[in-house]
């Protein structure tokens, strides 16, 4: 997928590059295609087979009906729509707008969370002191356990006689229905994901000259002046990526809450958890639609974000660019940096469609 | 995952067209026969003596080698690798070590063959119970290798102290006995009672065994949900009180095996429902174990009686789809000879299925419990023999759940657990 990005960002530079010759586009257009062919067949295998399979699994069903003899009849019957309207209606719609209260409530309280917190992180790993190495490895050692034993973690902590309990004093049933349980995975993942948005933001602060900084000092302005003035804007393509990154991660959140929580639970129960369970029980064409559901929520989530802040990110570049106010190497650390930024944005727009 | 369920759909599509009525006669009689190697899919052997067993049937029938092909540990995954090799109609698999509740299901579908009872020559010399587990509409589809009871693991010492002699064999017996305890020295801080109630598989297990021990049943002998009856609210509201009065200590909401085992070994429970496994465990005197030495066993109170436990346990059964199925069979009926059970048993402590060697006496005396194991498999109950396993338990489940950690109107919930039921269950 790495592979495509590049190509994708060079369009968007052309206008910049107005003294290339026109020869360049139509050689390298064609070399281009040949080149890139396998890549999306390869593409076109892995993630639009998939796609499209499931699209068409979704409006089929099978085996949901015995023979006179007990057994089930075999095969799968075209049913078209009816698999997506029995996700809204009755008690599986009840379950179904709880899973997606749920999947949304996680993706923004635990995104809000994770984003002060990585970019305080981000801000104390960038400081220079002593212990630096130490303090970046260990704000960086919950992302590198898998989600499953990081649950499992937590699971223990948050057990009947365990250490959580044992702190507040007080006994909290943490796994069962209730406030409590959401809490429980908003802290896990919180806990798990916060340094990787610090992670993706410090590599966006170390992008940002020391001069900005000290051109600052030099016209007196304050601590919360220089973060919001110079470090925010600045380190904000690299912020909305890695924000981006989670909301689609944890729009898409499963093994955290099926762990440490549990199945079946409602406070917890998720649109991916529900996807599962209709495949565990061998109702593909079910599961298939609740998928198809949940890439389309996940597909117009991505798409808002990209076109709401990503456009943004634009506009304001176009208007500063005649007034030119904000001095070249700002500017042009500026644009680099949104280079990359939506090279990475294209390639998770594709990534996230699975 | 999606790839592989569609093509297999295609698959199973394309097949049903070919053969749609013939498909009945797969599993007739006249399908097992071939001879030569085979595999046997099992969940990871934590004994460590599934491969020496395996060992010695394959010395003596070199031309009839079985490889064991190991699953996840989990039941689930299990579970799920078979049902996919199924619909792949995959002859990876040969001989399937099943949990109890899956044969409906694997039946309904025909993913395992039907075995005649007559080509499986101890199946009377088996617990009957265990064999009840393995039938689909009357018809064998497997035999079982192991089984498993509930058991009433109590502190002996505790209820000597305090003047009882016997085990409690109803659940008002149980609760006096408590309070017996409580007014003793040691019956400080005690809890009186725990199971399995997290919202799980050990939640379905504890609610069938409440409603079986009240006289009630979940499903009745036709196979029809049972649940909204006198018998079976007793069963609830016997669990629900339990959790109102603290008889069962809050936290219990939260137990699965693990959990309730080292509750009881911590010293924390007077009476615990659990399976054999625990005994060893909490027999340990290198210092995991409080209260080794200080407990005994005895077969689930009931309410008016001796109570009525889920079966649990392992049948081996025949993939459809599967080569060499005389040598299947004949390598089922090795696992199951009194020889190789009497071996297991005595080197890895799973319950055996046949039935002599729960009287046998040097086993009794490696495994104390044995009698009270016995009568608990011998008078259990499978949990509902149904097509929509995952879908009636999870009902079941929710229903249970609700009740004793919400306290929700118990008749109200069995009377929508019946109903939520029959929409399972008949179609």
């Amino acid at each position: 997928m790495t592979a495509t990005a590049p190509v994708a960002e060079r369009p968007a530079k052309e206008p910049k590059q107005p003294k290339r010759p026109q020869r360049f586009n139509e050689g390298t257009g064609r070399l281009a295609a040949l080149l890139l062919s396998p890549t999306l067949l390869v593409l076109g295998l892995v993630v639009l087979f998939p796609i499209i399979s499931a699209l068409r699994e979704s409006l089929f069903t099978s085996g949901t009906t015995l023979d006179s003899n007990g057994f089930i009849v075999k095969g799968s019957t075209f049913v078209g729509l009816d698999n997506y309207l029995d996700i809204f209606k009755g008690d599986t719609g009840r379950r179904f707008w709880n899973a997606f209260y749920n999947t949304t409530f996680f993706t923004v309280v635990c995104v809000v969370l994770e984003t002060v917190l990585g970019v305080a992180m981000a801000l104390i790993m960038h400081k220079a002191f002593k212990g630096r190495g130490i303090v970046r490895a260990s704000i960086l050692v919950p992302w590198a356990i898998p989600t499953v034993v990081s649950a499992l973690l937590w699971k223990w902590i948050f057990q009947a006689d365990g250490i959580a309990n044992q702190l507040i004093g007080t006994q909290v049933l943490w796994s069962t229905e209730g406030w409590q349980s959401k809490m429980s995975v908003i802290i896990a993942d919180t806990w798990k994901t916060a340094p990787f948005i610090g992670l993706l933001v410090l590599a966006g602060l170390q992008t940002i000259p020391a001069e900005v900084y000290e051109a600052a000092k030099v016209d007196g302005a304050s601590v919360w002046k220089t973060f919001t003035r110079i470090t925010l804007p600045l380190v904000k393509p690299a912020l909305l990526v890695a924000v981006l990154f989670r909301i689609l991660d944890t729009l898409r959140i499963f093994d955290l809450p099926f762990v440490l929580v549990g199945p079946h639970k409602d406070s917890v129960e998720t649109l991916s958890m529900l996807a599962y369970d209709e495949a565990f029980n061998t109702r593909y064409g079910p599961a298939a639609a609740y998928a198809t559901v949940l890439f389309v929520y996940v597909a117009v989530v991505a798409y808002a974000f990209v076109k709401i802040l990503g456009a943004d990110v634009i506009g304001e570049a176009r208007a500063k660019k005649p007034g030119g106010g904000a001095g070249g190497k700002r500017w042009r650390k500026k644009n680099a940096a949104k280079g990359t930024s939506d090279a990475a944005v294209g390639a998770v727009t594709v990534g996230g469609g699975r | 995952m999606a790839v592989a369920s569609s093509l297999a759909l295609l698959a199973t599509a394309c097949g049903s067209g070919d053969d749609g009525s013939s498909s009945g006669g797969g599993s007739s009689a006249g399908a097992l026969e071939g001879r030569g190697p085979i595999t046997l899919a099992s969940g990871k052997d934590t004994s460590g003596n599934l491969q020496n067993q395996l060992n010695a049937w394959n010395a003596s029938h070199p031309n009839e080698k079985v490889e064991l092909k190991e699953l996840p540990d989990d039941a689930d995954a299990q579970r799920q690798q078979m049902v996919q090799n199924a619909q792949n109609q995959s002859d990876a698999y040969s001989v399937l070590v099943m949990d109890v509740v899956w044969t409906s299901e694997f039946a309904a579908n025909q993913w395992i063959t039907q075995i005649p009872e007559d080509k499986v020559p101890d199946l009377g010399k088996l617990v009957p119970a265990t064999v009840e587990t393995a039938k689909y509409r009357d018809k064998l589809y497997g035999v079982p290798i192991t089984s498993d009871g509930g058991l009433l693991y109590y502190r002996k010492d505790l209820l000597t102290a305090a003047g009882v002699t016997d085990a409690p064999k109803t659940w008002d017996e149980l609760l006096a006995d408590c309070q017996k305890v409580a007014a003793t020295p040691g019956g400080k801080g005690m809890n009186c009672y725990a199971g399995q109630f997290e919202k799980y598989e050990g939640l379905t297990v504890n609610f069938s065994e409440a409603v079986n021990s009240a006289g009630g049943s979940i499903v009745d002998k036709d196979g029809k949900p049972d649940v909204d009856t006198p018998e079976a609210l007793a069963g609830l509201q016997e669990l629900q009180n339990g959790f109102k009065t603290g008889a069962i200590p809050k936290a219990a909401i939260t137990y699965k095996e693990e959990e309730s085992r080292r509750a009881f070994q911590d010293g924390k429970l007077l009476f615990l429902r659990n399976w054999p496994y625990v005994y060893s465990l909490a027999n340990k005197t290198d210092g995991s174990s409080k209260i080794a030495g200080k407990f005994a066993v005895a077969p689930l109170p009931g309410k008016d009686g001796p109570g009525v436990s889920s079966l649990g346990g392992h049948d081996y059964a025949i993939s459809s789809f599967a080569k060499n199925k005389a040598t299947a069979v004949d390598f089922i009926n090795f696992m199951a000879s009194e020889a190789q059970q009497k071996d297991n048993l005595s080197k890895t402590s799973l319950a055996p299925t046949w039935a002599s060697l729960y009287d046998d006496p040097t086993l009794i005396k490696q495994f104390p419990y044995l009698p009270q194991l016995k009568a608990s498999i011998a008078s259990a109950q499978p949990r509902p023999r149904v097509v929509k396993y995952g879908d009636v338990t999870a009902a079941i489940q929710q229903a249970a759940y609700d009740a004793l950690s919400k306290g929700s109107d118990p008749k109200a919930t069995l009377t929508a657990l019946q109903t939520k039921l029959q929409s399972l269950i008949t179609q």
